[in-house]
């Protein structure tokens, strides 16, 4: 079904997306919280600008959004898609520890901050254009790729990547010497093998919005892992 | 009822700006429904606007809005500005009877010319004489309190939701260049109508989200040159911090910027462009104790302009986007969206970066 939202309330939104078996396509989407919630297993599309947390505890299903969306996108979600034609707020996919983020274009500060993987669940975030800084701050887990493609400024991400990173991958469509990075952390070129594991996720995002596959995976890419042997200690205070 | 000046206030809230770079004149009403879509990051116990071209048929005189307690108070102040100034209007701020907001203080409105023979004797200029006697109020008269003291530009607050003030003050009649907005979140104090936002100073005026953790810091460095920080919160020490620096100090707007959301030293010592390195260690250094540390993102309005400025790090939202010769800024896209739905080049400015909007010469 389609609904145009306007003047809804994001109480009223989520009763509407959790009564729809099938499709539910959104219009008129302007700042309402929390869209999708919390909710298992459904297909929906977003028109307009949803508001902050959306799809907060997501666990299954996919949400498409055909605009930008705003901070704390994908917060805590533990599973399902969320697919962004546009650029996204801050802090996305905050504390996330399972399913996937598709985001066409930038990212703001913080994104994937405190990602986490459990278990069988590895979540991942694919940003297309650059990330703001503190990209994967405090990153437990998961997979952060950021593609570069269309940056502003000319720098695929901002200051202080990886601060505190103690855990998952980080994908930087660059080279290691135009990154600056903390001593905990470790960066090298991504080999073959380092690429057939973020292949699959490259291809949703060339499918999704329309990339050429080839063109953005020919380009060098840097993996960063955390240094096992010099691991963040004291960062802030004694403990 | 506690007011603000014995309790100090944290505080969550949203923001939003919009400037005409033409000078084209804009209702009120625009502002105060753009805050609508952002409800929730507001308690309802404060909202505000500041508007800026408002007054075109008073723009010679300082434009002081005062809410009073009583008749008294009203009575004894205005002894007090008639020593000091020419009143060439006195009248009360039109309101609506609303039931969303209550409790209303006396709202009014006098249009002043300062004293020539008292400036002559005291050797000020009228901007230093105006800022000093309105300390001078909100420090000694009980039951007055200034909340907007500029040229051609004025501040409209109150204890409730903001897109019910912006019913309350009638904004739909006022036009102006650009306005500013605030909805407010306090979390320790009852809320005051002084306290909510923006806060002004001539005409300074912030709208802040955020909470500044270097407040003491910030307020001791500043109560030496003469300011007075009655109410204790963030945003009144921001406004005064931003008066000093550009009024007082000659800064430009981005080397205030430079000073209140400096860059890491690590990353002043990153910049390849030495000018530009020697330059933010200087200001870093000549003003330590103004450096703003905390969230924060504000909007600093001022006579034929804006500045967006986020804190450092960034730990607050805020987009920016354009339209024609229309600029916006919010705490979220939605805002902007609900002022203009075709808005375009939608951004988020990096921590620090200042966002510096003015209309062009000649058009305020």
């Amino acid at each position: 079904m389609t609904v145009d939202i306007s003047g809804l309330e994001y109480r009223e939104v989520n009763d509407i997306i959790r009564g729809e078996a099938g499709e539910t396509v959104i219009t008129g989407a302007l700042g309402q919280r929390f869209l999708a919630a919390g909710t298992s297993g459904k297909n929906i599309k977003i028109y307009g600008v949803p508001g902050n947390a959306l799809g907060a505890y997501l666990n299954g299903g996919r949400i498409e959004v055909f605009g930008n969306a705003q901070d704390a996108t994908g917060d805590t979600m533990n599973d399902g898609e969320i697919v962004i034609h546009g650029n996204i707020g801050d802090a996305a996919g905050y504390a996330m520890r399972g399913g996937k983020i598709y985001v066409e274009g930038d990212a703001g500060y913080r994104a994937g901050i405190h990602m986490k993987a459990y278990r069988d669940k590895v979540p991942v975030m694919v940003i297309g254009g650059s990330a703001g800084s503190f990209l994967g701050e405090y990153q437990a887990g998961g997979i952060i790729v950021v593609l570069g493609l269309g940056k502003r400024g000319g720098r695929v991400v901002g200051n202080f990547p990886c601060t505190g990173m103690h855990g998952g991958k980080m994908f930087i469509r660059d080279v290691p010497e135009h990154l600056q990075l903390p001593a905990q952390v470790t960066a090298r070129l991504a080999d073959a093998e380092d690429i057939d594991g973020i292949r699959e996720y490259i291809r949703c995002y060339a499918e999704f919005f329309g990339a050429g596959l080839e063109s953005v995976i020919g380009h060098p890419f840097t993996v960063i892992t955390p240094d096992s042997g010099n691991p963040y200690k004291q960062m802030y205070v004694a403990n | 009822m506690e007011k603000e000046g014995s309790i100090r206030i944290p505080s969550g809230c949203a923001i939003a700006a919009v400037i005409s770079k033409e000078g084209k004149k804009i209702p009120g009403s625009l502002i105060s429904e753009a805050m609508r879509p952002m409800h929730d990051r507001s308690n309802g116990l404060g909202g505000g606007f500041a508007g800026y071209g408002i007054y075109p048929e008073y723009k010679e005189f300082y434009a002081l809005h005062f809410f009073f307690d009583s008749r008294t108070s009203r009575k004894d102040c205005e002894v007090f500005l008639k020593e000091r100034f020419e009143i060439v209007k006195s009248e009360i701020i039109r309101t609506r009877k609303i039931p969303a907001i209550t409790d209303e203080p006396i709202i009014w409105r006098y249009f002043v010319d300062p004293l020539k023979s008292v400036l002559w004797s005291m050797q000020l200029d009228p901007d230093e004489y105006v800022a000093r006697t309105v300390m001078q109020i909100n420090t000694e008269q009980n039951g007055a309190y200034v909340f907007s003291s500029g040229k051609n530009m004025g501040t409209f607050k109150a204890v409730g939701f903001p897109e019910d003030v912006g019913v309350f003050y009638i904004l739909d009649e006022y036009e102006g260049y650009s306005w500013t907005a605030h909805g407010r979140y306090p979390t320790n104090t009852p809320g005051w109508w002084g306290g909510a936002h923006p806060f002004t100073l001539l005409d300074y005026s912030i709208v802040h989200n955020g909470e500044i953790s270097s407040y003491d810091a910030n307020r001791r460095f500043i109560e030496m040159f003469g300011y007075k920080c009655n109410l204790k919160t963030d945003t009144e020490v921001i406004t005064y911090i931003m008066d000093y620096l550009i009024r007082v100090q000659g800064l430009t707007l981005g080397e205030a910027a430079n000073v209140v959301a400096a860059p890491f030293w690590s990353t002043i010592r990153g910049k390849t462009d030495e000018e530009e390195r020697e330059r933010l260690a200087f200001l870093r250094k000549v003003f330590p104790s103004l450096l703003i540390t905390g969230p924060f993102s504000i909007v600093l309005g001022f006579t034929g302009g804006i500045m967006a400025l986020n804190d450092r790090l960034k730990l607050r939202s805020m987009v920016v986007g354009e339209k024609d010769d229309m600029v916006f800024v919010a705490s979220e896209e939605s805002a902007i969206r609900a002022m203009q739905p075709d808005a375009e080049n939608i951004y988020a400015p990096m921590g620090g970066e200042p966002v510096i909007v003015k209309v062009k010469e000649g058009a305020f």
